[in-house]
């Protein structure tokens, strides 16, 4: 079948299934958004503010469905502002197709107008990219594209395309959907071993994380839990999977993890760690982190295990499978005495009072997990109020928590918010953001107004870098070098005169109020809350110390 | 700390070095020597990295460097079961009375001369990197004008061929 270049990418997305791109035109894209034109009625084209936006929003929708996202930019300062969203998604390993446009190949290598190498600059931040320069390889790179995004350890995938191949003529072969390479399966005997460790600690942790929500093992590892009876905490990147509150969660681990939680770590005989790569956030080093225990890794990247800490035993394969296998080996042991241990650990925990006049972070928090429900789906951006949702939001829902864990990219809420929502029209979606985030990313307000997307944007306003704030306050004298702007926003009329509904709400009953309200609009509603730039992210495990220095307090003037 | 030797096999396509070489780079892996070339395979090319650094280091480069997309095979070499060479150019600066020691010196190590000028010589010399560095070291006293050397390139003992992933391409 005859066809140019630009019509066969989008046929190559119709038949692997995309519904909605996010894409910025440009001179490179002219013919790719002439293709776009025809087959509205298949693929929708959504228009952000900026390729940022599209790049955030794409990863958003990804990680909302669990489907490949796929964004769209022209070449030059489109590709370039594509950089920042490959890299949170490669960090986060969040399967995505990035199409760029280029100059024509006769310009390419001649620093033309808008030309950029971007297959170089994203290569070290993408899992692979590619630069057609055949367009008679054009569809098979592309669909290529999707198999590697979605393959093994998920991630972003970026593919540069000059302008004259999407022009050119292709003949063009019809596929279906690719289908993803079959993980490793770990063999029986390392199993066993594996649950004879299991089953022999006295001392055992589990800790997981984003993993169990990329292989959809959420099921499986709240029954490994409940059937071995082994306390578990998360990392931020497996925030919902299990429910608040149980007997057997111990929250967040790390920097800002629990008490409990990084106590159970520090004391472990053995770790279980399922699905994390055990980041610098999460693991300081052997000497503070499970230091009398051998850390088991299930990892379906082999690079992981050993990477960061010493490993005491693997199984490398999807981490769904993995647990299926495990399940029958492993099973309740006595540990009366850790449990009480543990117990006692959580009664130590931090636990915050309620605001006299004011709100606090954690009101507005619990409010929201309150009124959202089940079905809800959370973004955030970088910062203090993105720990505060993973402490207090309590969801439920293993995609419904979404944030960006690895590259800590200020900015990501809003585009995520807006991917999100479009993958489940009639979910709450709520983007928790910051001041601070707010000023790098409300421009996406236009998107939510011109499709009419009723995402929730609840701003804390501290009027400070709160999270670099906190930073300087424990480590650097108080000294608050540009890190207390404050700016003279008024948040209410810039959302309005973006076309959003806006609240104020300063106490827990207007915010409730407000959320109400704002749960009802068609469009977006930002409400924003004032909160005290003395508020702390707490518990806190300064870097580099253990459990003991866990700092609990947040008084200003001296630690 | 003792020198790895390393052997990839990847797909001959535009920017494969590159990416290779910015893992490296970005994860701060050494290269100390670094050799591509062609094979009998047009689609496939072969990379020869001798690096630095303690099992954990080495076993993450292998695991790393492993996962890059168009990484086909990639072993770390033994040196007893493998043919390790290197090639050395040297110009030196020589005078007549100099000659006979330097060929006397280049029959022991079975280095050539190549190219002799008036003034200066050029030494052609193969082998294992330690005996490329012994033959230097011996020449220290002349004067040295330039030295060039390719870095380890390595085969395997016996009638096996590094063997890679047979598989489509991913040149675009």
């Amino acid at each position: 079948m005859k066809m140019t270049g630009a019509e066969a990418i989008v046929e190559v997305l119709i038949e692997q299934g995309v519904k909605d791109i996010f894409g910025y035109p440009g001179g490179a894209t002219l013919h790719i958004h002439d293709a776009l034109c025809k087959r509205q009625g298949e693929i929708k084209h959504y228009l952000p503010a900026d390729e940022r936006g599209a790049v955030h929003a794409a990863d958003g929708y990804a990680r909302a469905t669990g489907k490949v996202g796929v964004c769209l930019a022209t070449s030059g300062p489109g590709a370039t502002n594509l950089v920042t969203g490959i890299a949170t998604a490669f960090l986060d390993s969040i399967p995505l197709v990035a199409i760029t446009a280029n100059v024509g190949t006769s310009l390419i290598g001649k620093d033309s107008f808008q030309e950029v190498y971007i297959s170089g600059i994203a290569s070290p931040i993408a899992k692979h990219t590619y630069a057609v320069r055949d367009i008679t390889r054009l569809a098979h790179t592309l669909r290529t594209a999707f198999q590697i995004a979605n393959s093994g350890r998920k991630g972003p995938v970026l593919v540069d395309i000059p302008k004259d191949i999407t022009a050119g003529i292709l003949d063009f072969e019809p596929a279906g959907p690719v289908c993803a390479d079959a993980p490793n399966v770990p063999d029986d005997a390392l199993i066993e071993k594996i649950a004879g460790m299991i089953q022999k600690s006295k001392r055992p942790v589990l800790c997981f994380g984003g993993g169990v929500v990329s292989s959809g093992a959420s099921e499986e590892i709240k029954m490994f839990i409940e059937k071995t009876g082994i306390p578990a905490c998360h990392t931020i990147m497996a925030t919902g999977v299990v429910a608040f509150g149980d007997e057997l969660d111990l929250g967040m681990t790390g920097m800002h993890g629990s008490v409990a939680a990084n106590s159970a770590v520090a004391e472990a005989d053995l770790l279980i760690a399922a699905g994390t790569r055990l980041s610098d956030r999460v693991a300081q080093g052997r000497k503070t982190f499970a230091p009398e225990a051998p850390i088991i890794q299930f990892d379906i990247d082999p690079s992981e295990i050993g990477k960061s800490l010493e490993s005491g035993g693997s199984l490398i394969g999807d981490l769904r499978s993995t647990l299926q296998a495990l399940m029958p080996l492993v099973d309740k042991q006595p540990r009366a005495e850790w449990m009480e241990q543990i117990c006692r650990w959580k009664e130590k925990d931090y636990f915050p009072e309620c605001g006299n006049g004011s709100i606090r972070p954690h009101e507005i928090m619990e409010i929201i997990g309150e009124l959202a429900g089940g079905e809800s789906i959370i973004t955030t951006d970088v910062g203090q109020h993105q720990i505060w949702a993973a402490q207090y939001c309590k969801t439920t829902r293993p995609r419904g928590f979404m944030t960006s864990g690895g590259l800590g990219t200020m900015g990501f809420g809003y585009g995520a918010a807006v991917g999100a929502q479009v993958a489940f029209p009639n979910a709450p979606v709520i983007h928790i953001t910051g001041d601070g985030s707010l000023h790098m990313n409300m421009c996406e307000a236009a998107t939510a107004v011109s499709y009419n997307l009723p995402v929730i944007t609840v701003i804390m306003d501290n009027e400070v870098l709160g999270m670099v704030r906190q930073l300087q306050w424990a480590y650097h004298d108080e000294c608050y070098m540009a890190t207390e702007p404050y700016r003279k926003t008024n948040y209410e009329m810039v959302g309005k005169g973006f076309g959003a509904e806006t609240y104020r709400a300063d106490t827990a009953d207007a915010f409730r109020d407000a959320f109400s309200k704002a749960l009802k609009n068609e469009g977006p509603s930002w409400i924003v809350c004032h909160i005290d730039k003395k508020e702390k992210v707490l518990p806190m495990m300064p870097a580099g110390k253990g459990v003991e220095d866990i700092i609990l307090t947040q008084e200003e003037g001296g630690l | 700390m003792e020198k790895t030797v390393i052997s990839l096999m990847v797909e001959n396509n535009a920017g494969v070095l590159a990416r290779v070489a910015m893992l490296f780079g970005r994860r701060g892996f050494n290269i100390d020597s670094l050799t591509v070339s062609a094979t009998d395979n047009p689609d496939i090319s072969r990379i020869t990295i001798t690096t630095t650094g303690d099992e954990q280091i080495i076993n993450q480069i292998v695991l790393q460097t492993g996962k890059l997309v168009e990484v086909r095979a990639i072993r770390v070499e033994d040196p007893l079961e493998s043919i390790q060479r290197e090639l050395l150019l040297l110009k030196l600066r020589t005078s007549e009375n100099d000659l006979n020691d330097i060929a006397a010196i280049c029959s022991i190590y079975e280095a050539k001369i190549v190219d002799l000028s008036e003034r200066s010589l050029i030494i052609e010399l193969t082998g294992k990197s330690g005996k490329i560095d012994a033959f230097l070291a011996v020449l220290k006293k002349y004067e040295l004008i330039e030295q060039c050397r390719t870095g380890v390139t390595t085969i395997e003992r016996g009638e096996t061929a590094f063997a890679y992933e047979q598989r489509e391409s991913h040149r675009s």
